[in-house]
């Protein structure tokens, strides 16, 4: 219960900062993707709040032993693959996973369309690579 | 440049979801992460159900936002079918396998100072730049 409360609520203030930062225009992301052409700053601004709050938020909130872990991680070729995959599918639609679903309700007919293969492109990386793995 | 405030304190809206998240129930704002949770149920109880809340939360707030504020100019329709679904594809295939998106690696994990997810950030961040310039150059 308690947890559904506090996801109900950080949810809600994750969607409504996408809305207000309008991060759910697809054209505003890939504005800012596009530096060779007519750049548009307004992702870095965002990105730029959000870091503002999440670096000394979890500055303090993790511990000695979590940072020491999380330096320990290491890059592998999942990741780098996956990140780069990620990036290709992100600038062909200017959609990533937040702001295409919190904008979803609104758009359903268009966002029928992204998010039905997002799902299935899930399942099909979990059925390559094992379930127990990504 | 021009001050973007909305920008500004939208993100850090989301910066601060994020920080709540972690402060009270110590979970990563991940967003692809919670899809892949809802989609594969591999926790039991609240452990697998709370992700569905946040993203059907998601939508709430974006909602309740556009009830408040017009966001008529943010709402793209009518983009090419096949795009959005090799996107979504190559979405939905490369957050899982590389455990993260936008806001896992790019909010939480350069939050978190982890070499991982700024190494991630950077690559995504360099593909996609790479396909809107190739994609732009098509269309």
């Amino acid at each position: 219960m308690k947890k559904g409360v506090i996801a109900l609520i950080c949810g809600s203030l994750f969607g409504f900062g996408l809305a207000m930062s309008q991060m759910i225009d697809p054209n505003k992301v890939q504005g800012f993707l596009d530096i060779f052409g007519d750049w548009d700053p307004t992702l870095a601004w965002v990105m730029g709040g959000a870091l503002l709050v999440s670096v000394p938020g979890f500055a303090v909130l993790l511990s000695k032993e979590e940072k020491a872990r999380i330096k320990q991680g290491v890059i592998d070729a999942k990741l780098v693959i996956g990140s780069v995959l990620f990036g290709i599918g992100w600038g062909l639609s200017g959609y990533c996973p937040g702001p295409a679903i919190s904008v979803s309700p609104l758009i359903i007919s268009e966002l029928v369309w992204f998010l039905v293969p997002l799902i299935i492109g899930m399942l099909l990386a979990r059925a390559i690579i094992g379930k127990g793995q990504g | 440049m021009e001050f973007q405030w909305q920008a500004l304190v939208g993100g850090m809206l989301i910066g601060l979801s994020a920080i709540i998240l972690f402060a009270s129930m110590r979970k990563i704002a991940g967003i692809s992460g919670m899809v892949k949770q809802v989609l594969t149920q591999t926790k039991k109880g609240a452990e697998g159900w709370w992700p569905l809340v946040f993203l059907v939360s998601l939508m709430i707030g974006t909602w309740v936002y556009s009830l408040m504020y017009s966001v008529e100019e943010s709402l793209r329709v009518g983009y090419p079918k096949e795009l959005l679904v090799a996107s979504g594809l190559l979405v939905g295939i490369g957050t899982y396998i590389g455990k993260g998106c936008t806001s896992g690696h790019g909010v939480c994990g350069i939050g978190r100072l982890s070499k991982r997810s700024i190494v991630a950030t950077m690559l995504f961040m360099v593909s996609a730049i790479i396909t809107v310039a190739v994609v732009g150059s098509w269309t």
